[in-house]
């Protein structure tokens, strides 16, 4: 066998990779050992079909891609910092850009929503799981083997390079002949059908598990943007899937697809991949929607303004968002009409946009504002959002947009939008349902200091790619002269990289600070919040609700406290909860398998690896798991120890 | 015995989605018109969905969450239309001449 496929030259970067990557493997392996923790690891957390824990998973993995996505980021602006950088090559800042973008969509900001709706959404329609507790799990080990993949093809082979679009004809096999964009089809390709498996999932939890009384217009704002932003991954993400195939086929069996000859057509994979990209934005977006709702009721002391438009402006943005996509390739050939078309719709989306931006404000107006930490990053994203709003309507305009496209503008305009439309509001969302979770909240005066490094920061980092890019200054360029001028607003750039970075640091410390330091919250309810997650005890009992809960209003847990309407009144009994399984891991590792040895074209062995994911799966099926009970009087008794009473 | 091991109904439905797609293979094998070849796909293909509905997803059972089912399968129709005829438009009706 040929292993000189496998490397990779040249760079000491990379190598500095792979000793970090190889360290971090045996650090781990040693550190779980020497503690004794492999059964704790495999019973706990690997076999776990519980949704708070898989919550948990997917944040931390998201929190870990992150930061491997933001070390990509630093690269590019350290490249890009003066004229004529010698840092990165070209080809190794294609590399950077490709990965950054793939990681930061699909690696981070979705499961960091996913982790978030999988912890909150059965607490707060009042259910003690979701519909398919084990199917969950599948999901989760899905989407975590394609992150690894992905993750691996920087020290192994290579990584993709065409972009995170990966157009073609560049990403075709005539043209990037590595196995980078193997791994871009495959990697994408079993996360995707652990996302497609979750929007299934989530849909029939909301549709089938609320709390009797819960009607629809009755659900809490975050569960109403999760229903949506499901409905639109189930109905989006078939595109990638069919779109990834495709690819595959063209990269490894010499199908000809998207290629330029035989019948092939090149352009059909931008459409494609767009189909499904454009609403891929509100997958992510919705859900920041819904949680800075919350959040704003909850700390505006009122209930939110506007309930039933709220509603019907997230279903109009989710139908709106299957008919633009045109708008992300408006210079690639098609006539006046169709432009004009897909300009008009792009527009109409800031309409229910504006509305929902009008709700947030009157909901603010005359409330009782208390500014923790999770409000700060909500009202620092309605006057950041707006912008890149603006920007994006002035994107909208076809004509308009021979000028701007491929610009540094475009690249600040989706920065502008998915920073505070999706990151800002999954680090909000953290910040306010750690207490929930963990049974204390972080400490806030070191989540104000990181605020404010990461606000400034990041305007300082991409105000000046707005300036750039009107200059004239092209995305995705590895180096410049220095006649061109872009030097100093690059380096303003880089400047403000480093500072979100040390806003970064200064969270992840105040997640180890107040784990040692914060004092424990036995209410449950720390924020004097409105909806039913924070009904139950922090941190969660496995079985969620002791009883579950009557709901009568749309803020059932506020009107329980003001009104003294009693929201559980059932006697506790026995509860019955599903059994943990190990093979949801056992198939995410053999996909991973499969995936690799396909990205390489390994055919035996990838042949196996198929075989095997067929056996997983037929034992899962024929696997008798009738889950078990947890006693009465074990169900009263870790109440009372939750409540810090003595048993 | 022969009931639960032969449920006609589902037996049926099988024959009946394996006869659909032959007769729909007779679009390649037999020398017809464009329009024959389109009208053959469109009816065996409605055919065929709504059997597999009805038949083997059991749409017409539950009754609470009728309403939901349909919603969502007429969501899924839009989406899919927009995705086929918007291509269409792109590409074919509205690209530049």
């Amino acid at each position: 066998m040929d292993l000189e496929k496998f490397k990779v030259h040249g760079e000491p970067l990379i190598y500095g990779a792979m000793i970090s990557i190889a360290l971090a493997t045996i650090g781990i392996i040693v550190g779980l050992t020497v503690f004794k923790k492999w059964g704790y690891l495999w019973r706990e957390w690997l076999t776990t079909v519980d949704h708070k824990r898989i919550g948990v998973m997917y944040i931390l993995a998201a929190l870990l891609m992150l930061f491997r996505g933001g070390i990509d980021a630093i690269m590019m602006r350290l490249q890009t910092a003066a004229p004529d950088m010698k840092f990165l090559d070209a080809q190794h800042y294609n590399e950077v850009f490709t990965t950054h973008g793939l990681i930061m969509i699909l690696f981070m900001a979705m499961p960091f929503i996913i982790g978030l709706m999988n912890v909150i959404i059965p607490l707060q329609i009042g259910a003690r799981d979701v519909a398919f507790p084990r199917l969950n799990a599948v999901s989760f080990w899905l989407f975590f083997f394609g992150a690894m993949l992905l993750n691996i093809s920087f020290v192994i082979g290579g990584s993709p390079d065409a972009g995170w679009s990966a157009y073609f004809p560049l990403a075709s096999i005539e043209f990037s002949p590595t196995v980078g964009n193997n791994y871009y089809s495959l990697a994408l390709q079993i996360s995707g059908i652990g996302t497609l498996i979750t929007g299934i999932n989530f849909i029939v939890t909301i549709l089938k598990m609320r709390a009797p009384g819960m009607k629809l217009m009755k659900m809490p704002m975050f569960t109403w943007s999760v229903l949506i932003t499901n409905i639109i991954i189930v109905f989006a993400f078939p595109v990638l899937t069919v779109a990834l195939a495709l690819m595959m086929f063209d990269r490894l069996f010499g199908s000809q697809f998207f290629t330029m000859a035989n019948g092939g057509m090149d352009m059909l994979w931008a459409n494609l991949f767009w189909v499904w990209g454009h609403p891929e934005v509100y997958i992510v977006v919705l859900p920041a929607f819904g949680i800075y709702s919350e959040i704003i009721a909850t700390f505006s002391k009122k209930n939110l303004y506007g309930y039933t438009s709220m509603v019907f402006s997230m279903l109009i943005i989710s139908l709106l968002s299957f008919l633009v996509w045109a708008h992300h390739f408006y210079t690639m050939g098609q006539g006046v009409m169709v432009n004009s078309f897909f300009s008009i719709t792009t527009m109409a989306i800031a309409v229910p946009t504006g509305v929902k931006i009008f709700n947030w404000l009157f909901t603010l107006r005359k409330g009782r504002i208390t500014f923790t930490t999770p409000m700060l990053y909500t009202l620092a994203f309605i006057p950041i959002f707006t912008i890149g709003g603006v920007t994006g309507v002035m994107l909208a305009m076809a004509s308009a947009d021979y000028q701007y496209h491929n610009t540094m503008f475009l690249v600040a305009h989706f920065h502008y939008v998915l920073i505070p439309g999706a990151v800002f509001a999954v680090i909000a969302g953290f910040h306010y349902w750690f207490p929930k979770v963990f049974g204390f909240r972080l400490n806030e005066r070191l989540g104000k200091h990181a605020f404010w490094w990461i606000i400034i920061s990041f305007n300082v980092t991409f105000f000046p790619l707005f300036l750039l890019g009107l200059m004239g200054m092209t995305r995705r360029m590895y180096t410049y002269s220095e006649e061109t001028g872009f030097g100093p607003l690059n380096m303003l750039s880089f400047a403000g990289a480093l500072g979100l970075a040390i806003g970064f640091v200064i969270l992840v410390y105040n997640i180890y600070w107040s784990t040692r330091y914060e004092p424990r919250d036995t209410t449950g309810d720390p924020w004097d919040a409105r909806t039913l997650e924070w009904a139950t005890n922090s941190p969660i009992p496995a079985y969620n609700f002791a009883v579950v809960p009557k709901v009568q209003t749309r803020d059932a847990l506020w009107s329980a406290k003001q009104d003294n309407i009693p929201l559980f009144t059932e006697e506790i009994t026995k509860i019955h909860m599903p059994s943990n399984t190990g093979k949801p891991f056992i198939l995410g590792v053999v996909f991973f398998f499969f995936g690799f040895f396909l990205v390489f074209s390994m055919w035996i062995p990838a042949i196996v690896a198929g075989v095997g994911i067929i056996l997983v799966m037929a034992a899962m099926s024929f696997d008798r798991d009738h889950g078990f009970y947890i006693p009465a009087k074990e169900v009263i008794a870790t109440e009372k120890k939750l409540r810090g009473e003595t048993v | 015995m022969m009931k639960q091991l032969f449920p006609i109904r589902h037996v049926m439905g099988y024959i009946a989605s394996l006869v659909l797609s032959a007769a729909a293979l007779a679009v390649i094998y037999l020398d017809l018109s464009k329009t024959v070849d389109i009208i053959i796909l469109t009816v065996t293909a409605i055919i065929q969905a709504s059997l597999q509905l009805f038949v083997f997803m059991h749409i017409g059972e539950s009754a609470d969450t009728k309403k939901e089912l349909y919603i969502n399968i007429a969501y899924a129709l839009f989406v899919g239309l927009v995705t086929i005829f918007g291509t269409l438009f792109i590409f074919l009706w509205g690209w530049y001449a």
